[in-house]
């Protein structure tokens, strides 16, 4: 369950949200994500990579909220952050 | 879990709440397994009852700990068992429960399989009856596979086959392995520690260095085999194995027993472990504030271990194996891969194991009835 490489079936122009079987719990290091369906536990390892996932909703696509949240250098590893959630089934369509 | 080591030192300073969180509802049962790490049998008639175990579970939800695993004794013997549970499922608390299979009956599964989120595991501890029985009593494999029968033939899905790993039962590692293809089960290894009743039989039970050695080697090629992150202390021996690769105790496991007695971690039922009582002051209060927790999340010193090249692989190991075979805990594991323990222990004067604060092993034992 590391967050790592990016995934090329997260298309970042459309607009995701964090899947309603999903919950989250604010700890100091970030937060846990728990999958209630596939029972698995996710570590999101920065409270900015939490604060991305909890907007991720009210923006029409990834990239906007990308736009609006994360610094230019930083872009790559928080795309690929959101990717390895999308893999764990974390994210879903809207 | 995820070995990153940045996130290793946050817990290892604890979390807002548990992500392990075992909550044994009961001390009765009806098995009376010869290394039960919470020398179960008799009821507690101080049990939380029906009203207080549902607050608790209420605070559970509010505190977002995501699942529970519920054991005992045995938790099936418990009448407001299935109230429990949904009430727990119904608060999206999901239920990892752990039992003998002896209550699981065709209705027992039908029910079981219709709930949603609830996980269980069917505890077995030989591939056949005269291994497994003669750890967890006359009867109990056949009362056991009879219940994996009955979840197969409800369509429960992928259950869990819980060993505890023995000199015994290490030779049937594969045979083991081919029992949970058999059912599409999920296999869940875990590591025998003194605790409980344990402490008398951990001498004569623990398997061999040869063969944990065997287990370490078996496991690195299984990473789908599950251990509950319990082998940790045989990953000095190469690779690590997948997990935190640290004692969880207080930080980011704890215990709640069917008295509402807090304790740093299921296989450490002492007073010396006590961190509080969820009647008296709240689960979260003692989760949080209880001098024992705090103490146990300071940075840890590597005591005995610290000149030791593969600290970092196995942190030590388990507190719990360290107190009950009379080390002290900034001793390296009495198991130590690299021998290190056997070398602690035969260094002292005299070696005291602590005597249990909490047993509940019946005085006499009664033959467990089975479904022919
Ligand atoms: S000496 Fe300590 S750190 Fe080294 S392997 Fe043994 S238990 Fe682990
Ligand atoms: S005391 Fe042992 S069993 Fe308990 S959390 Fe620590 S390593 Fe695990």
């Amino acid at each position: 369950m590391v967050i790592a490489a990016p995934s090329v079936d997260f298309d970042a122009s459309r607009a995701w949200a964090l899947s309603s079987e999903v919950s989250l719990r604010d700890e100091a290091f970030g937060a846990l994500a728990y999958h209630h369906g596939t029972r698995r536990l996710v570590f999101l390892k920065s409270p900015e990579l939490v604060t991305l996932v909890r907007a991720l909703g009210s923006f029409d696509s990834v990239n906007d909220a990308l736009d609006a949240h994360v610094d230019a250098p930083q872009r790559a590893r928080y795309y690929a952050a959101l990717a390895a959630l999308q893999r764990s089934d974390l994210l879903r369509v809207r | 879990m995820c070995a990153d080591s940045s996130l290793r030192d946050r817990f290892e300073r604890g979390l807002a709440a548990p992500i392990c969180l075992t909550w044994e509802l009961t001390y009765a049962c009806n098995l009376a397994c010869t290394h039960c790490l919470s020398s179960s049998g008799r009821r507690d008639p101080r049990e939380l009852n029906t009203t207080e175990a549902k607050s608790l579970i209420d605070e559970i939800a509010a505190m977002q700990i995501f699942y529970v695993n519920i054991g005992g004794g045995e938790p099936m013997v418990r009448r407001d068992f299935f109230e429990l549970i949904e009430y727990a499922v119904g608060q999206h608390v999901g239920v990892k429960f752990s039992t003998n299979g002896t209550r699981i009956d065709e209705v027992a599964a039908r029910r079981l399989a219709a709930t949603d989120y609830l996980d269980l595991q069917v505890s077995l501890d030989g591939v056949d009856a005269a291994t497994n029985d003669a750890i967890r009593g006359v009867g109990s494999y056949q009362a056991a596979r009879q219940a994996m029968d009955h979840l197969a033939a409800a369509d429960f899905g992928p259950f869990k086959i819980s060993v505890v790993m023995t000199r015994r039962n290490v030779e049937q590692l594969d045979a083991f392995e081919s029992l949970a293809e058999h059912y599409g089960a999920h296999l869940r290894l875990t590591r025998l520690r003194p605790s409980g009743r344990g402490v008398d039989t951990w001498d004569e039970l623990r398997p061999t260095r040869e063969q944990n050695r065997t287990l370490y080697h078996w496991l690195i090629e299984r990473p789908h085999v599950l251990t509950g992150d319990s082998f940790f202390h045989l990953s000095p021996l190469g690779a690590p194995l997948e997990g935190l690769n640290l004692c969880g105790a207080g930080r980011v496991v704890c215990l709640i027993d069917p008295v509402g007695d807090v304790y740093a971690c299921p296989f450490v039922i002492h007073d010396q472990f006590l961190a509080g009582n969820v009647r008296a002051a709240g689960f979260g209060t003692v989760w949080r504030e209880s001098e024992l927790f705090v103490s146990l999340r300071d940075e840890g010193s590597p005591g005995a271990c610290a000149s030791c090249g593969s600290y970092d692989a196995c942190r030590g190991g388990c507190m719990a194996a360290k107190f009950f075979t009379g080390l002290e805990l900034s001793d390296p594991d009495p198991e130590c891969v690299l021998g290190h323990g056997e070398v602690a222990l035969a260094q002292k004067v005299e070696v005291r194991r602590p005597v249990s604060t909490s047993d509940h092993s019946r005085r006499v034992s009664i033959p467990l009835r089975t479904r022919a």
